[in-house]
């Protein structure tokens, strides 16, 4: 394949992606709306069971709040809201989603990726002694140290963290780990026993030169992929360690929000993170692809 | 098979207070009388163990009975039928499975009422994680029966004036089922955390009802291990179950 067509693959796949971003947001947009739109209780305020409110100023307040109109013309005033970056008000907190939003991603995002430096750093640094070792109590210990980590739910790492006084980017970095260390270690002892690795390594090639030439090319679009899905495991992580932890972040305003029912804001925390990490994934695909296309 | 049976907690209902001051009743804080202690209400915790882990280890494979069924369905049928079927059913798969898995449940935990029976509680739990896990298995049962889809035996059939309905449940479901077995066994240690997760926010199974995720809320307070340590038990069980899982079920993928 010439060297055009790679490009104009790689265009396609990634025009292909934003469409289907573009179509996630316009139908997740009105699955939220429908959510918020039929929930128990919507548009119903504490106000309006105040006695001392007239008939007439409830009917006013019904009024402003719109909920007299069609559902169409609903949908149409959520979307259009929407395209302005109004995600509207939380119940519970009685603030804008929008603004919620904007304090809490900073924080989750900070501990997410801090959490996945530390995660990616133990599994490449375990799986690389294993291949140099190739020892079996290595290989016995390393596999019965990731079993325990993955067997304990992220619920226990955040109490365990609390009690240990450890970083909120710890836990989730000791909730990721596992996960990456078995299919990096598999990875790499793949890659390191193909034909032509084995030949590299029969000739006296430096173990540097035989990683970057021919290890990292074969290993790098899956650990990309991989990348992308370790970002979802660690949002995922985040929701028990923040509750637990008492972080201010996305995880544990989603926490607060199921618990106090709060369904316009933990709908559209959900459709932003949804947006944000499919955004993520297909990145890490894209470059996966860009990459093994850029190799010979 | 005691823990399913839960004969050894027959006398001691996991709901009922053995007494109103267990901490300093000399009787109550007896070995034999509670082999591991009481909680801070006076509930025997042995009988809440065994009670907790019949609930976690007879829903957890239910659900992922449901999620592998509802898998099997969807999987087989995009990979057989193929073209734009399979293309819906992938994307759906894609996108749910870039979506964080505990924003979802917590979504639709929040749509449901919160102040329901225990009961119902247990079978809400369940019931959402066996509806809402089987992205996973679709994408690999989904390969597998495309792979099956050109196959002779098929054709044959297929010549033979076979429905697709039947060509699905007759033809390709039975020749992947070794697949959705591995697929079921896969999913109980995920949905034995997932409710364990859950329960421990507050949004699994209720109190007075207990599971192994409800136990583990008694872990919260670090400073009473050291005099209860027994509290660790509910904690070694559940690591020893999913472990056991996890060892196992490389080897079983391997021979799929």
């Amino acid at each position: 394949m010439s060297k055009d067509q790679k490009a104009t693959n790689m265009l396609h796949s990634a025009l292909r992606r934003l469409l289907f971003l573009l179509c996630l947001a316009i139908g997740g947009a009105f699955v939220s709306a429908t959510l918020v739109r039929f929930a128990p209780g919507y548009g119903v305020q504490e106000r309006e069971l105040d006695p001392r409110w007239s008939a007439q100023s409830i009917e006013a307040l019904r009024q402003k709040q719109m909920l007299h109109e069609g559902l169409a013309l609903y949908y149409l005033h959520y979307l259009s809201a929407l395209a302005h970056g109004d995600l509207g008000e939380s119940d519970s907190f009685k603030r804008p989603v929008r603004e919620l939003l904007r304090q809490r991603l900073p924080v989750t995002g900070n501990s997410v990726v801090r959490g996945l430096g530390i995660a990616w750093l133990g599994a490449a640094l375990l799986a690389s002694l294993g291949l140099a070792s190739r020892g079996w109590l290595y290989e016995a210990s390393s596999t019965a140290f990731s079993s325990l980590l993955l067997s304990l739910p992220s619920a226990v790492v955040a109490m365990l963290a609390v009690q240990l006084r450890a970083p909120v980017f710890f836990a989730i970095g000791v909730v990721v780990f596992p996960r990456l260390h078995r299919y990096v270690r598999s990875l790499l002892v793949r890659s390191y026993d193909q034909p032509h690795v084995l030949a590299a390594r029969a000739r006296g090639l430096a173990s540097g030169a035989i990683f970057f030439r021919h290890v990292l090319p074969i290993s790098a679009p899956p650990l990309l992929a991989l990348l992308g899905v370790s970002f979802t495991i660690a949002f995922g992580a985040a929701i028990p360690i923040e509750a637990l932890c008492d972080s201010p972040g996305l995880g544990q305003l989603a926490w607060q929000a199921a618990l106090s029912r709060d369904l316009p804001l933990i709908v559209n925390v959900t459709f932003i993170v949804s947006l944000v990490m499919f955004a993520a994934n297909s990145l890490a695909d894209l470059a996966g692809r860009a990459f093994s296309g850029s190799t010979p | 098979m005691c823990d399913l049976s839960t004969d050894g907690a027959r006398h001691h209902p996991p709901t009922s207070l053995s007494c109103p001051a267990v901490s300093r009743c000399p009787q109550c804080r007896s070995f034999d009388r509670h082999p591991l202690g009481t909680d801070a209400l006076g509930r025997d915790s042995l009988a809440r163990l065994l009670y907790g882990t019949r609930i976690s280890l007879l829903l957890a494979p239910a659900a992922a009975l449901l999620s592998t069924l509802i898998a099997a369905l969807l999987g087989s049928a995009a990979g057989f039928l193929g073209g734009r079927f399979e293309r819906i059913v992938l994307a759906v798969t894609d996108l749910s499975l870039a979506l964080p898995w505990l924003f979802l449940l917590l979504t639709v935990r929040a749509m449901l009422p919160l102040d329901v029976s225990p009961m119902v509680s247990v079978i809400i739990a369940f019931l959402m994680m066996g509806l809402l896990g089987w992205q996973a298995s679709v994408r690999v049962i989904c390969a597998a029966a495309r792979g099956v889809r050109d196959s002779d035996f098929l054709l044959l059939a297929r010549s033979s004036g076979c429905k697709p309905a039947r060509l699905l449940l007759y033809h390709v479901a039975p020749n992947l089922r070794s697949l959705f077995y591995a697929q079921f066994w896969i999913s109980i240690p995920l949905f034995i955390l997932t409710e364990a997760n859950l329960s421990i926010l507050g949004l699994g199974v209720m109190e007075p009802m207990a599971s192994w995720g409800n136990l583990l809320r008694g872990f919260e307070d670090f400073s009473a291990l050291g005099a209860n340590p027994w509290r660790l038990v509910p904690l070694v069980l559940l690591v020893i179950v999913v472990m056991c899982f996890q060892l196992v079920l490389p080897s079983q993928e391997v021979t799929q």
